[in-house]
This record gives structure tokens, sequence and C-alpha cells, in this order.
């Protein structure tokens, strides 16, 4: 029964491959919870940041920081935002392809762009296509602002200088744990958000003067942005790799199935053939 | 004629409500912010927020600076971190001040020596606040 012994050591190997699954899929799914938690519990800053940012669009200064002034892109900056590990099914491939597309639209209209990376899955695709202008990778299920602090900054240097005239980052959105979807949001120039209706000629007070507030004001903004799209990129991960694990204990379960089959028919068939055997044996002897 | 008030630290939401009068410790002095206040736009330096609520007991957080924005009735506290005035541990809050003192002390270049001041600064204010509140009652 030589062929039944196989398949039983397939079954076996095909049954570790569940286990290991299965246990990557529980893990996901209880680092999933904590990464939404974290998403839930960053957002108010983002949005409340964000919402000052709509209102100081609306005022009417007499300084206009260069963060919110809109020009035309001759070059162009991306923060692609991308996972350290694979495993999680289409994820990152998705959203590079939106990426990828993007970089064909800028090349169309002979615009370079930049690109700052993080998550080693994007630094790994990306290094062979382009330059990557810095890079920030292991951040781990719980990322750090200060983390990103130097390569958010190295993209805020380059608008400063003129060498790039827009801004994006790149990230997956999550909507809900089946579905991610790649996303892009325009940090700089800080788009117009006309939403609320304020009375015209109005102004803040400022404190300190207008130039050194508003850089604070704006590089915080950025960052609470880009650390919005990291956390939220994370649960993105998990959730996508919770799926992707539990479909693929599924399936090991069907070819664990399939096997037991192949190995009861082999079996029956060893066993039919011995009793022929026999009888056909015994009916030579009389 | 009310305000509303949303303090927010970069870890979540910590107070979302409406307030009779806000008093915020900005960069350059003390301010208290009543309803229909002229727009205003200052960062924070360490210290305390207290909100008044009509018929309440007014509430009190530490920050350790953000930015403050000033709405005719509405004030958001975009805090750094932030958190309640009765959580701080004033044990806790001794040792952080004297270890800021330390660090100052041995900080040797420029750059350490401003973060330095910065840490006791801070340290400096919340140990001022968890005084007060404990002399207040």
């Amino acid at each position: 029964m030589a062929g039944g012994k196989e398949v039983k050591s397939k079954i076996k190997s095909v049954e570790n491959t569940q286990k290991i699954t299965k246990a990557m899929e529980m893990v996901a799914a209880s680092k999933m919870r904590k990464a939404q938690e974290r998403v839930e519990a960053s957002r108010p800053y983002a949005q409340k940041i964000r919402r000052t940012i709509g209102h100081l669009a609306q005022a009417n200064p007499d300084f206009k920081h260069p963060f919110m002034v809109e020009r035309e892109a001759k070059r162009v900056g991306m923060i692609i935002v991308s996972t350290d590990r694979g495993l999680c099914g289409g994820l990152n491939i998705n959203l590079f392809r939106k990426v990828l597309a993007e970089l064909r639209e800028w090349d169309k209209k002979n615009v370079p762009v930049e690109i700052v990376v993080v998550g080693r899955k994007a630094a790994s695709f990306f290094r062979r296509i382009k330059d990557i202008k810095a890079e920030v990778t292991d951040l781990g299920d719980r990322p750090h602002l200060e983390d990103l602090i130097g390569t958010i900054k190295v993209m805020l240097d380059d608008y400063r200088e003129g060498n790039i005239d827009r801004l994006f980052l790149m990230g997956n959105e999550f909507v809900n744990t089946m579905t991610q979807r790649p996303d892009i949001q325009q940090l700089l120039p800080v788009p117009e958000d006309e939403d609320e209706e304020l009375p015209d000629h109005w102004d803040y007070i400022y404190e300190p003067e207008p130039p050194e507030l508003l850089e604070s004001i704006l590089v915080r903004y950025v960052e609470a942005q880009v650390y919005q799209g990291v956390v939220e990129n994370v649960a993105c991960e998990m959730a996508a790799r919770m799926v992707a694990m539990k479909s693929a204990s599924d399936n090991a379960g069907d070819i664990i199935d399939d096997l037991q089959l192949e190995y009861n028919k082999q079996r029956q068939a060893a066993i039919t053939q011995e009793l022929s055997e026999i009888v056909a044996g015994a009916a030579a002897v009389s | 004629m009310k305000l509303h008030v949303d303090l927010v630290s970069a870890e979540g939401q910590i107070y979302s409500g409406s307030a009779t009068m806000v008093v915020v410790a900005a960069e350059e002095g003390d301010v208290g912010i009543a309803p229909r206040h002229a727009p205003l736009l200052t960062r924070m330096r360490p210290g305390q927020v207290r909100i008044q609520q009509e018929g309440e007991e007014e509430l009190q957080f530490f920050v350790s600076g953000g930015i403050l924005e000033v709405q005719p009735h509405l004030v958001t506290v975009m805090a750094d971190t932030a958190e309640r005035a009765a959580d701080i541990d004033e044990a806790a809050a001794e040792k952080a001040k004297q270890r800021a003192e330390e660090n100052l002390a041995q900080a040797d270049d420029r750059v350490d020596v401003s973060r330095a001041q910065a840490e006791l600064a801070e340290a400096a204010a919340r140990l001022t606040m968890v005084k007060k509140l404990r002399a207040g009652r």
C-alpha cells in the first residue's frame, strides 16, 4: 500500500500548513482590532487640524504660506505607504498598480516624480524602477510619529525649495474588514475645503507672527495626515492578512478533504485487490 | 451664547462639548476665551486648559503644548499630549521634573540643551498645576 502511505503523509503536511495559516489568521484578527482602535483614536486630531487649515484657507491674511499656494506642477512628490511584511493578499500590489498608473499619467505630462516610501514592500518594489529619495521601514504594528518625521521632512524641504510643486500621499483606505481601497490624497498645497461658510473679510489674530506660526501648524498638519495614513495602512494590512489567511485555511481544508477521499479510494482498491487475489488463490487450490 | 470646545490630542479626543469660558496657556500668556471672541490662532505652551461650564464644575486638563484655534463660537485645542488634571500623579510629576533638571545639567550641545529646557518647562508646568490642584482641595 505504498500509494496510501504517500497520500497520508501529504495530508499530514497540508494539516501542518493549515495550522500555521489558522494561527496567523487569529493573530491578524486580534491585531486588526487594536489597529482599528488606533485609527479611531488618531482620527479626531487629524480632522480638527484639517478643519483649522480649512478655516485658515478662507481667512484673508497678508501673508500666504507657500504650503497653501497653488503653483504649476513641474515636479511632484509622492509618499507611498506600504506594509513591511507580505502574506496579506493583494493589498500592496493593488496599491502599487494604482501608483504605477499615476506615475504613467505624470510621465505623459513630462512631469518628473520624486518618491519616498514607507514600508519594506514598497521599498523593494520601487527600488527597481525609480530612485527612492528616502525610506522608512520596520515601523511595526504600532507606528510612531517620531519615526516618520525624518522622511516627511525630506519632502517638505523639497517643496519649500521648489524641487516639487505637489505632494501626494498614497496608501490604503480601510473601508471594512473585507475591503481596502488604494487611496490618493493631496497633501500640498493644502487643498481648499469649502464645506463651511464663514463671513468674508476676516482674519485671525496670530501669535506669534504668521510665518512662524503657520509653518508649525502646516508641518504638524502634514505629519498628522501621514501618520493617519500609516496607522490606517496597518489596519488594512491586518484585515487583508486575516482574510488571506482565512481563505488559505479554507483551501487547505478542501485539499485535505480531496486527499482523504483519494486515500480512502486507494485503501479500498488495495483491499479489493487483496481479496480478489485470495479468492483467486483459493479457487486455484480447490 | 455658548462656546463649543473640542480638545483633542494626537492620541484621541479628550473632550468635546459646550462651555461658557475656556482658559488656555498660550505661548504669549494665558488667554481666557468667552463666546464671540475674535478669531485667534496661536501656539500653546505646556500648561493647563480650564473649561468652565454652566452650573457644573470646572474641568482642568494639562497639555504639553500644541495649537489653539478660536472662532467666535468654536474653540479647538489641538494638544500634543493632554491628560486630565486629576489623573496627574504628584510624585511622578516631581520625579519627571528632577529627571529633566538632571538632563539639563548634563546636556552639552545646543540641541540637547534646548530639548532639555523644553522638557523641564513641561515638567515644571505639570508640577505647578498639580500642586495648585491639591492645594485647592
